[in-house]
């Protein structure tokens, strides 16, 4: 099936986790710009552990395939081990994707960095803007998803996440 | 695995009759057609019957039609040859903005070489206004080349009055027939056009050979040098046993094609019934009546289509989609877009090509199967809200 490894296929004729989770604690909801396909990722974080995770995704079956392998591979992990997923690890376990889908492996990663930052998002409800921030800024797993980036950049970005809570 | 083949659009088996009378021309009759002993005067007989039955197809002359190794060729020689032969007429080409892709890259080509290219919009159902035609001609156009029925949404065209505009206009027109030719009625005189690709293969004919018919009197060059075959207008060893096979699968589909069009009719509006009756958020894509027999292209809302293509696949059913994410750009089928569809819609586009050998049965095996995967992936598609 125009060279999809055996673990797509499969993962695309019976995704695991998906669906909603009644009271997440943290979602991400991100798009493809590349070809218009959509992915929501829910998440329950308890202490610290993802115990519980679903999907939804609109698009091919690579981009199914992806969403499936890092449910599974987040699953029971604690949020600093969430993160150090990458997509190409994603991709690794699937068995490799045909070198035009590998853009659909970006949306699992990024669904899951949005849910998490969602999560923060939420723990940090109901302090005042300042004090957020700080805390916000204090976080490390807020922190390493900027780490690559200035300190300018992050400042901006958390000023944006602010905007937009 | 039951196996059903719904992409006849994309290629049709070979007819038993078509190899049967080809495979003397691989053995026995294997001669080159240009050589003057024997085997290749028998050679040329087969080349010349194939010219005949498919001339008198089309009410053409002879020496009207030349073989060309399929309708991609056929469309660049056509394109490319009338705008080169013709270039102290005029600088100006006006087409479609739903042509197949061998129409819209020579056009690309051709504008890069310093012609003006209009793509004329089509409207909702994909069909060309043909005053839009009168008025986008100017006294630069040199040719005009409007696909006879399209081959994503079946669309058919109105060839004649176009032809007609063209031909008051003094404007030469070509239609790219392709996905029409041995289904609908082609007489050229009728047609009102001055050149027409067709290719074998989508008649149960074999790969690799097709032809373009050139009106009598046109100027218009050649591309492939060489030897003098077809009156030295396109050179190269001719393709004995797939002419041949051509010719054959002509002589068919002229026998055929009144049967055919009436049993593929029914089929087709059985399968889309049973689409949009039976599925929620549905739609068709293309003109209710005015397409092509065997065409049937819906769009599922909430799904992606090559999901749906590979979840059809493994249940043994064989049809395509206009999704971008199975095009190498990444960009929804253009077909789609120009209907004026939204990138989502154009997603979750199906296409089923119903065929020859197409069964009653196979259309309520794949309603079923199609109601099944639709509901699986919108389960777990995050645009989709039922209804109610
Ligand atoms: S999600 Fe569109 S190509 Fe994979």
């Amino acid at each position: 099936m125009q060279g999809y490894s055996r673990k797509v296929i499969d993962h695309f004729r019976n995704p695991r986790n998906v669906g909603e989770i009644k009271e997440p604690n943290g979602i991400g909801r991100v798009g493809n710009p590349l070809c218009g396909d959509v992915m929501v990722l829910y998440l329950k974080i308890e202490k610290g552990v993802i115990v519980d995770i679903r999907f939804k995704t609109f698009g091919c079956c690579a981009a199914i395939a992806t969403s499936s392998m890092i449910t599974e591979l987040v699953k029971g992990k604690t949020i600093d081990e969430a993160l150090k997923i990458s997509n190409q690890a994603v991709t690794d376990a699937l068995g490799g994707l045909p070198s035009i889908k590998r853009h659909c492996s970006v949306l699992g990663e990024q669904a899951l960095r949005a849910a998490i930052r969602d999560y923060h998002k939420k723990a940090t409800d109901g302090i005042q803007d300042d004090e957020r921030l700080n805390k916000m800024k204090k976080n490390k797993h807020y922190k390493n998803q900027y780490a690559a980036q200035n300190k300018k950049s992050l400042n901006k970005s958390i000023k944006n996440q602010r905007d937009s809570i | 695995m039951r196996r059903i083949y719904f992409d006849y659009a994309a290629t049709t088996p070979i007819d038993l009759e078509v190899i049967k009378t080809m495979s003397q021309y691989y053995t026995k009759t294997f001669g080159n057609p240009s050589s003057i002993h024997y085997f290749g005067r028998k050679a040329l007989y087969g080349i010349e019957k194939s010219r005949q039955i498919i001339s008198s197809f089309i009410n053409a002359e002879l020496d009207e039609i030349v073989f060309t190794s399929g309708g991609t060729e056929s469309n660049n020689y056509a394109l490319k040859g009338i705008i080169y032969a013709n270039r102290n007429r005029g600088n100006h080409l006006i087409t479609s903005a739903i042509e197949h892709h061998s129409i819209i890259e020579p056009c690309k080509y051709l504008q890069r070489q310093g012609i003006k290219v209009t793509y004329l919009k089509v409207d909702k159902y994909g069909l060309v206004d043909p005053q839009d035609v009168k008025k986008a001609i100017t006294n630069k156009t040199v040719l005009i080349s409007i696909m006879y029925a399209n081959n994503e949404i079946g669309v058919i065209q109105p060839i004649k009055e176009i032809g007609r505009i063209a031909r008051d206009k003094g404007v030469y027109f070509h239609t790219d027939a392709v996905q029409s030719f041995g289904h609908l009625p082609t007489a050229v005189d009728e047609l009102n056009v001055d050149l027409l690709s067709a290719s074998s293969h989508k008649l149960y004919g074999p790969k690799g050979v097709g032809m373009l018919y050139i009106r009598k009197g046109m100027r218009i060059m050649s591309f492939m040098h060489g030897g003098d075959q077809e009156n030295g207008r396109r050179a190269s060893t001719y393709n004995v046993p797939g002419i041949v096979g051509f010719g054959k699968a002509v002589e068919l589909a002229r026998d055929k094609m009144g049967d055919e069009r009436r049993k593929l009719t029914s089929l087709r509006d059985k399968l889309i019934d049973g689409i949009l009756n039976n599925i929620e958020q549905t739609r068709l894509n293309g003109h209710p009546f005015t397409r092509l027999p065997n065409n049937v292209n819906v769009s599922v809302g909430s799904v992606e289509g090559e999901a749906l293509v590979l979840n059809l696949d493994m249940e043994g059913i064989a049809c395509s989609t206009g999704s971008a994410c199975t095009s190498s750009s990444l960009e929804p089928s253009h077909v789609l877009l120009a209907l004026g569809l939204s990138p989502e819609l154009a997603h979750g586009s199906l296409r089923f090509t119903l065929g020859r050998y197409t069964k009653d049965e196979e259309i309520d095996y794949t309603l079923d199967v199609l109601r099944r995967i639709v509901n699986k992936l919108r389960s777990m598609s995050p645009l989709y809200k039922g209804r109610g």
